[in-house]
């Protein structure tokens, strides 16, 4: 089986810091990892050629040319290969154009690796936290598409999809090819090994730009290709979060009120 | 001397300080409490190619310097004691004679699934009364034609109980001494070897150490590791590169405990102030800190002459001796720092304190080291 994973590197903080007079991400200082979600797409994928030792894992990722620290841990702990798209006019580029240079470039990059029977997303970055990028690849490849997924595994020609539900999971079989985007399962992705590591620091990484993908259509890409506009960020004022006494009588309610009191030693 | 790690190495270290945040250290307390050989930090450790760091590739190892393998004892250390001495004696007391003496049969067969870590190592060379006098074997090898027959027994065998492989001395001529001393590798499952019993210990409590006992042990042949009657030079080869990775623990767990201790002084308010704002903390700490930063110099100078293959035994030796006594000073001193909190189990200082106490005993006590040293300074 031929899987992508798409891959953002995003910066590891959970606490992202705005520039209060530029409405901008301040990533200066902030070390940046592979998306979480991402990471466990990858692990998805990894767990499907341990089952099918002949498959083959490409990780594909848009963004700056540090990127790249980011696709040499994708190769580190499972991908064969890795690509990178760069280009100065993607810069600005909202969900809908990031997803269509994205699928442009997975078109390429089959004529280099063969046509992909899945491709597999994080549901959504934790930086943008937009959950779009996924589903609209699907839309421009026009591929069946599942959300919102746990596990995968190959079924014949179908792919078997655990996928997370409001009140209970389902499994859903989908035909390849297709998408399908990962949120977090009960297991922890696997860890770098020391043979990939070491694999992955001398591994050529290509790099994808818009000269590569002649068929784009410049209109539609970039900040003048994206219809939608991030206006403004800020960090919405926290109110503290408070404790809800509510026992089965008043009486009660008091002897928990002191016990909590207490406990927090303020009485 | 020069010494260094590479990018990549630090890169490969970092790797496993990540590892060990999320996998080591949270069950390092757990592990010591229970006195449980934490086996699952064994097969993930496999897992990342850590079992068998200096070893070539084409014997299933990463082929790293013995530096970088050094960096991973210690590393472990600085989370888990139990878990550095477990990679530790595998690496250095079990692979590492296998690899340097083996034939080409015996490194494929044993050496290879070792440094993979699909299978765990260990050393047998003390016997009930042959500590430190280790030239006083009584377990004896007996030439049967086309096998050996192995009598006596070993104790406080570390990973005794999850060994596969264990590299094993015996006496194969009475009368010679040291001279009559032949090593073996005995896996387990042969006939007539089992582990005995279990030994309750003050530190490194998850570590498995155990007795192992030969009643008739039935070795092939092929199963001579280097020649007959020179077992005792193995085994001293082996303890001389042993010292270094048993020096590296002793490394993690005195940082481990200066770095819990910083924290500690930092957050503790006495007389109104943070007691790391007491000029007395500063100095204890600052002492200590130039106190194992030195020891680390001896123990990468030793690494760095092994890897470079010059005379590294009396180096091993100093390293050895400076950083295991630095360790049980610096571990004691940190929990007189912390105090009452320290001495309790709910803080991790005591544990630090009985973990240290074994880097000055095993692998040659301290008093072994300065006889080693003395010799080499030809003070006789």
């Amino acid at each position: 089986m031929n899987i992508l994973v798409c891959m953002k590197q995003v910066p590891d903080t959970t606490e992202i810091k705005i520039n209060p007079e530029t409405n901008t991400l301040m990533r200066e200082g902030v070390p940046s990892i592979v998306n979480t979600f991402d990471a466990f797409a990858l692990e998805a994928a990894a767990r499907i050629k341990d089952k099918h030792p002949d498959s083959k894992i490409v990780v594909v990722s848009m963004g700056p040319e540090q990127a790249k620290a980011a696709l040499k841990e994708c190769l580190s702990i499972a991908a064969d290969k890795a690509y990178l798209v760069s280009d100065r006019v993607f810069g600005g580029s909202d969900t809908l154009a990031t997803s269509y240079i994205l699928s442009n470039a997975i078109r390429k990059i089959e004529e280099l690796e063969g046509k992909f029977d899945a491709i597999f997303c994080g549901k959504q970055a934790i930086d943008g936290d937009t959950a779009q990028v996924g589903p609209e690849i699907a839309e421009h490849l026009d591929y069946p598409q599942v959300t919102y997924a746990l596990e995968a595994e190959l079924d014949g020609e179908r792919l078997r999809v655990l996928k997370e539900g409001q009140d209970g999971n389902m499994v859903i079989g989908v035909k390849t090819p297709c998408v399908v985007t990962f949120t977090k399962p009960s297991f922890d992705p696997r860890y770098p090994t020391i043979k990939r590591k070491m694999a992955a620091n001398r591994a050529e990484i290509p790099t994808l730009t818009s000269a590569d993908l002649p068929d784009i259509d410049a209109a539609r890409i970039g900040l003048k290709g994206s219809p939608t506009h991030v206006k403004r960020s800020f960090v919405p004022e926290r109110k503290k979060s408070g404790v809800k006494i509510q026992e089965e009588t008043d009486g009660e309610s008091a002897v928990k009120l002191v016990q909590l009191l207490g406990d927090a030693h303020v009485i | 001397m020069n010494f260094h790690f590479t990018e990549e190495e630090q890169e490969i270290l970092s790797m496993l300080h990540d590892f060990c945040l999320k996998e080591v250290a949270p069950i390092a307390a757990e592990v010591d409490e229970n006195e449980r050989f934490p086996e699952e930090t064994w097969h993930k450790l496999a897992d990342m190619g850590m079992m068998g760091v200096p070893f070539p590739e084409e014997y299933g190892g990463a082929g790293l310097s013995y530096l970088t393998y050094i960096g991973v004892c210690e590393e472990l250390a600085r989370h888990c004691a139990t878990t550095s001495v477990m990679v530790s004696a595998h690496t250095s007391l079990c692979s590492w004679p296998i690899s340097e003496f083996g034939t080409e049969e015996q490194k494929q067969k044993y050496l290879l699934p070792l440094a993979t870590g699909e299978k765990l190592g260990a050393f047998g060379l003390t016997e009930p009364g042959a500590g430190t006098d280790s030239a006083m074997q009584k377990t004896t090898a007996e030439d049967k034609g086309d096998h050996w027959v192995l009598n006596g027994s070993k104790v406080f065998i570390t990973n005794a109980g999850y060994a596969d492989t264990f590299v094993i001395f015996a006496m194969t001529d009475k009368e010679k001494g040291n001279h009559g001393i032949s090593a073996f590798i005995v896996e387990k499952g042969f006939p007539g070897f089992k582990v005995g019993a279990h030994e309750k210990k003050m530190g490194i409590r998850g570590s498995s150490t155990c007795e192992l006992v030969f009643e008739d042990c039935i070795v092939p042949k092929e199963n001579l590791l280097g020649e007959v009657n020179r077992g005792f030079k193995i085994a001293m080869m082996t303890l001389d590169g042993g010292r270094i990775g048993i020096g590296a623990q002793a490394l993690g767990i005195a940082q481990a405990a200066i770095d819990e201790c910083v924290k500690y002084t930092k957050e503790r308010i006495q007389f109104g102030k943070r007691i790391s704002q007491f000029q007395n903390t500063q100095f204890q700490l600052a002492d200590m800190q130039a106190r194992v930063d030195a020891a680390r110099l001896l123990i990468y100078r030793a690494a760095q002459a092994k890897q470079d293959h010059e005379p590294y035994s009396h180096l091993a030796a100093m390293g050895k001796l400076y950083a295991s006594e630095a360790a049980s000073n610096v571990t004691r001193r940190c929990l007189q720092l912390v105090g009452g909190y320290g001495y309790t189990r709910e803080y991790p200082f005591e544990r630090f304190m009985r973990d240290a106490k074994i880097t000055e005993i095993y692998e040659g006590t301290s008093e072994v080291q300065r006889m080693v040293i003395a010799a080499w300074m030809w003070v006789k």
